[in-house]
């Protein structure tokens, strides 16, 4: 744990970041909560960019690269969540999100998803250092464990 | 809008009545499966493809329980809720006393061992284009699955919806065994024709539907939906709408990432566990026959 605290404070400060200046315009009335967790969902997303371009063959398969992809997402499992989903932030309550409300209603299973994650980053940390083969079986784990918390909790576009 | 499209169902349901003799539910006899043996093995991966779990599991079902077939799952449609049956190996409130040609007759014709229509909401309209030895594999692995005793809940469908004898009309017009995307094929390409138009039924959600409820074929084929249950659509699978890579149609099937690396929502989540869980063949071939729409008419 203590080999992720550096990497983990500077992600939760870029989260942060993202979203206190995230652009103007329509979002703006969108709470910073509501950003927050967006942004922590774009950081994933950004880090299995570099883990999905290797194991398509998009990209030459770079096991420091990728270790650092991996270890960045077990760093963000981490980040404390509770005022990222503050009560009252569901899409039938305000615009700009599409959490659904049941999110607060289900709390142990909530949990149990985002356990899910956590242990699912880890076999990725576990995975894509060693060497392509372990990264690509590694990526339907994790998209699991994505796609599970989203059909439940996330409404449809 | 509206009126027009109730006058077309309205026609569509005179048509039917004046042809419930044409229209009668069709039944094959033993020969066309004579000969076949069942291979529970295959049949498993028929089963994992076509989906069957998705639909007559029981609501949120995780793991092992996806096998229990127990049915109650709802799903609303324009006709109103059908509710998937119990199709567990319950001899009483299952299918356990289901021969492989009852299964046969239901997947290639739609008609129940007593001799009913079944609604098209179970996709047979796809499932037609499925072999016989396809169907004989299926039944030797459902057999091996567990019975579960709850029993079938009815649908909830208005006048004259409910009417099951209005579903000739319905077959007459739409339930058709041949292959939509036709012409030459390669042996890949034509294995994610299997997939994508007799099993996995991809059309079901993905293609436009005219007014009583047929998928549209030919240039619509394949090119999206508004989602009947409400919010969401289902997004439209020719280019220039998706321009994904080979590379990035494998991934969304196998481990659900989008290129942008968000992950599959909705039921298509349900679709790619089930591709997942196909071997990586099959998902390069379902990839493959994307690659060649749009069709022309
Ligand atoms: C515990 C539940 C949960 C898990 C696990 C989860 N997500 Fe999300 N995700 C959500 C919810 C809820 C939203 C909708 C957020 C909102 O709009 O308020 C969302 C939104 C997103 C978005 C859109 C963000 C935006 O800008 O609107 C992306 C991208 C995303 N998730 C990616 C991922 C990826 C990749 C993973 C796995 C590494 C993942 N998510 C895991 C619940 C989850
Ligand atoms: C899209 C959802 C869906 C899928 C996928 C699906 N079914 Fe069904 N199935 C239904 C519905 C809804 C009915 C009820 C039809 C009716 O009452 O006429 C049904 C009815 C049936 C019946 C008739 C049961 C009876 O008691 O008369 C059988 C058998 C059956 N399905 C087997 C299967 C098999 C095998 C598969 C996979 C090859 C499958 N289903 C896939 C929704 C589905
Ligand atoms: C039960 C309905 C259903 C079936 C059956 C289905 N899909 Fe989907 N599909 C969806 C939905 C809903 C989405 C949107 C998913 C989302 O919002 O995350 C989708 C999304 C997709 C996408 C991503 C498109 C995009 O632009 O984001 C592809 C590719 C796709 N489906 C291919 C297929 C193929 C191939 C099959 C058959 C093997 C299939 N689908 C069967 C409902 C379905």
């Amino acid at each position: 744990m203590p080999k992720f605290r550096a990497p983990l404070l500077s992600l939760a400060g870029a989260a942060v970041a993202i979203a206190v200046f995230a652009g103007p315009g329509a979002a703006q009335d969108v709470p910073a909560a509501v950003k927050a967790r967006q942004s922590q969902m774009q950081l994933y997303a950004f880090n299995l960019g570099t883990l999905g371009a290797m194991a398509k063959g998009e990209a030459e398969y770079d096991a420091e690269a990728a270790q650092g992809a991996a270890d960045n997402l077990v760093a963000l499992t981490s980040l404390a969540a509770g005022p990222m989903w503050a009560p009252g932030t569901d899409d039938m309550s305000i615009d700009g999100t599409r959490t659904l409300a049941t999110m607060w209603d289900n709390f142990p299973d909530v949990m149990a998803k985002g356990t899910a994650l956590a242990e699912a980053a880890g076999g990725m940390a576990a995975a894509a250092g060693t060497d392509l083969a372990s990264l690509q079986a590694a990526m339907g784990p994790l998209g699991g464990a994505c796609s599970a918390c989203h059909k439940a909790y996330r409404a449809p576009e | 809008m509206r009126r027009t499209l109730f006058a077309l169902i309205l026609i569509g349901l005179v048509v039917a009545a004046l042809g419930i003799y044409l229209t009668r539910p069709r039944l094959d006899g033993p020969q066309v499966l004579d000969g076949l043996t069942g291979d529970a093995a295959a049949g498993a991966l028929v089963f994992t493809a076509a989906g069957c779990a998705s639909c007559h599991m029981a609501e949120g079902a995780t793991g092992d329980d996806k096998l229990v077939l127990t049915g109650g799952q709802r799903f609303p449609s324009p006709f109103g809720t059908f509710t998937a049956p119990n199709i567990s190996m319950d001899p009483e409130h299952g299918i356990g006393g289901w021969r492989a040609l009852d299964l046969w007759n239901a997947l290639h014709h739609g008609t129940s061992p007593e001799g009913q229509h079944l609604y098209p909401a179970f996709p047979y309209a796809s499932y037609v284009r499925m072999t016989p030895q396809q169907v004989v594999d299926l039944h030797a692995y459902i057999r091996t699955l567990p019975a579960d005793p709850t029993p079938s809940t009815p649908h909830d469908l208005g006048f004259p919806f409910n009417i099951r004898a209005s579903l000739g009309g319905w077959k007459l017009l739409y339930l058709r065994a041949g292959w939509v995307m036709d012409g030459d094929l390669t042996p890949e390409e034509t294995r994610g024709r299997v997939i994508v138009e007799a099993l996995a039924h991809c059309a079901e959600c993905h293609s436009p539907r005219d007014p009583l409820g047929g998928s549209k074929t030919g240039a619509d084929w394949l090119t999206g939906a508004p989602n009947p249950a409400g919010r969401g659509t289902f997004p439209d699978l020719t280019p220039p709408e998706l321009d994904w890579s080979t590379g990035d149609l494998v991934e969304y099937f196998t481990s659900g990432f989008t290129p942008e690396y968000d992950s599959a929502g909705g039921h298509m989540a349900h679709v790619v566990d089930n591709l997942a869980a196909l071997p990586e063949t099959d998902r390069t071939a379902v990839a493959a026959y994307l690659k060649r729409l749009p069709l022309t008419e």
